[in-house]
């Protein structure tokens, strides 16, 4: 007979959780990951592929970029800031500001997507005045993408705030006493030392700008081929029964998804794996 | 008059970086949150009550508040299982598994909804096993526990990996040779050491799945008063531009993420950690 240790489960009791995790996640996670692709090539190469003719569908994908390539830039340089400021000096109300950082990850995005329409909307507070300047934010591109940075707003932030204040300021310090300016230090040592949370932040920034649906929705007026982002296209498609083309729109998003896990894995072993900053000496840690 | 309190420190941009940060997010969130509370001012009490206690508008925060919990609690229960494994057991596959948990993250949620209705419709590949049963998923408030329990699975794991990884060995070896049974051992050393990170995930699940729209807005087919979310309401009633409804809803949502919020936060200064990877 073997011993187990006293620390371990026996040996049915391990079997039974590893049963139940990999079904539960089988079902769960593996089966609708499964089903995009299969739905999408069920009517073989030929349909998956004219699902992307259509001009529509076009507009959607050029849509999403656009306003990606607006939303990400624009939090990561909010996430810079607000890193620095937060994780570099102290200052009354710090904690406010971060819970407030984190805030739109609690709202639902379809709240998210109201707030403009209050504001920008017909009836909103500034809708009278951009109508006089014939102005239209919302059920256009802009409300899409001030809807998109809202929600977008924490992820960077989120990933640089820890690790800076893990850092520290002694490296920036350094720089400063050896006589680099502001900005030097800036690119030259607190870059550098963030470079895989700022890119781990990116990648989920970018994945939920492309991938936001409420929000977007809710602004957007779902004119085709003018304020259809990808995902709102697949809703489209979807609803009129064009199932083969809403899963080939949404294989796309699919493999976004796919290739951001797979990044995100691949940063997580970077950040690990990284040499450990050397130990003060003293430091009982 | 004394300045506020600032540490000082050499490093310059200060004024730069905070006065940045505070003007965009206030110009990008906090401005047109109060645009939202502002609107809601000009209901009065007296319309805000009238438009909350409608039977819809209630028969919709009913189903949303029940489908989060019970999501949120079927997460707890399987979302604690995952993470086991995931940190004790190794097996093969399991850094793919670990990789593939934040898939509801990653995943649109437009792409879940569509894709879960299709394995749950009667003739879909789980549908198909359910509708012997005579249980149906789609179109039904199980339908819409089915999506928010989708979406919620990240957090819980994720919230939980950590605080299983940092169990100290020696406290259950301590346990043991103290004469403790497995069973024990887990309820007395294990089970509260983790019970703060078990709850904020939950919590996290929970908050999440009140606000959820997109996974479920297919599955749950949107009857009035039967499947219908408290965020499809929102979006129902804008589009027949019912302005005031739609306004008390969204307050009465947003008051409860502002709530759940702040009991996220007092329950991970209660379990230490603050940062949670990924969500």
């Amino acid at each position: 007979m073997s011993l187990r240790p006293a620390t371990a489960e026996p040996r049915w009791l391990r079997t039974l959780l590893l049963a139940v995790t990999l079904l539960f996640l089988a079902a769960f996670l593996v089966t609708p990951l499964v089903a995009v692709f299969t739905e999408a090539l069920r009517k073989g190469a030929g349909a998956y592929f004219a699902g992307f003719h259509d001009p529509a569908v076009r507009a959607a994908i050029r849509l999403t970029l656009l306003t990606a390539v607006i939303a990400v830039p624009v939090n990561v340089v909010f996430g810079l800031a607000a890193a620095w400021a937060v994780a570099k000096f102290e200052f009354p109300g710090k904690s406010l500001l971060t819970t407030l950082i984190d805030l739109p990850l609690a709202v639902s995005p379809v709240v998210s997507g109201l707030i403009y329409v209050l504001v920008f909307g017909l009836n909103g507070w500034l809708g009278p005045w951009l109508k006089a300047h014939d102005l239209q934010v919302i059920f256009a591109v802009p409300g899409i993408v001030l809807a998109t940075v809202f929600v977008t707003l924490p992820f960077v932030a989120r990933e640089l705030i820890p690790l800076m204040q893990e850092q520290g300021t002694e490296d920036e310090e350094s720089a400063l006493t050896l006589g680099a300016s502001g900005w030097q230090t800036f690119w030259r040592v607190t870059l550098p030392n963030v470079r895989w949370a700022l890119l781990y932040g990116v990648i989920l920034c970018n994945a939920r700008a492309m991938g936001e649906f409420g929000a977007v929705s809710v602004v957007s007026g779902h004119i085709r081929g003018k304020t259809n982002t990808v995902p709102l296209q697949v809703e489209i498609l979807y609803n009129e029964y064009n199932f083969v083309a809403a899963f080939a729109v949404a294989s796309l998003l699919a493999m976004l998804a796919l290739v951001t896990l797979a990044a995100k894995s691949f940063i997580e072993w970077r950040m690990t794996s990284a040499p450990a900053s050397p130990a003060v000496p003293g430091d009982p840690t | 008059m004394r300045l506020p309190r600032r540490q000082h420190s050499v490093l310059p941009g200060f004024g730069l970086t905070l006065g940045f940060a505070v003007v965009y997010l206030s110009l990008v969130a906090l401005i047109p949150m109060c645009a939202l509370f502002l609107r809601a001012r000009g209901l009065g009490w007296g319309g805000f009550w009238s438009t909350v206690t409608e039977p819809r508008v209630l028969a919709a925060c009913r189903l949303s508040f029940g489908a989060a919990f019970i999501g949120a609690s079927l997460n707890a229960v399987f979302g604690f299982v995952v993470a086991w494994t995931l940190v004790r057991y190794r097996f093969f596959g399991r850094r793919f598994i670990d990789a593939i948990i934040d898939l509801p993250f990653a995943l649109p949620t437009a792409v879940s909804g569509i894709a879960l209705t299709t394995i749950y419709a009667p003739n879909g590949w789980l549908g198909r096993a359910l509708e012997p049963l005579g249980i149906k998923a789609v179109f039904t408030p199980l339908g819409v526990v089915i999506a928010l329990t989708f979406i919620g699975l990240p957090f819980v794991v994720r919230t939980l990996q950590p605080a299983l990884e940092d169990l100290e060995a020696d406290v259950e070896e301590a346990a043991a040779s103290l004469g403790a049974s497995r069973t024990q051992t887990f309820r007395r050393v294990i089970f509260p050491a983790i019970i703060p990170s078990l709850l904020t995930g939950f919590a996290l699940a929970f908050a999440r799945a009140l606000g959820e729209y997109g996974s479920v807005v297919f599955i749950s087919g949107n009857l009035p008063g039967k499947t219908e979310i408290a965020p499809l309401l929102i979006v129902t009633q804008l589009e027949q531009y019912d302005y005031a409804g739609a306004t008390a809803i969204a307050v009465l949502l947003l008051v409860i993420s502002f709530a759940m919020l702040l009991v996220i936060n007092a329950l991970q200064r209660w379990s230490g950690r603050r940062h949670l990877r990924g969500v």
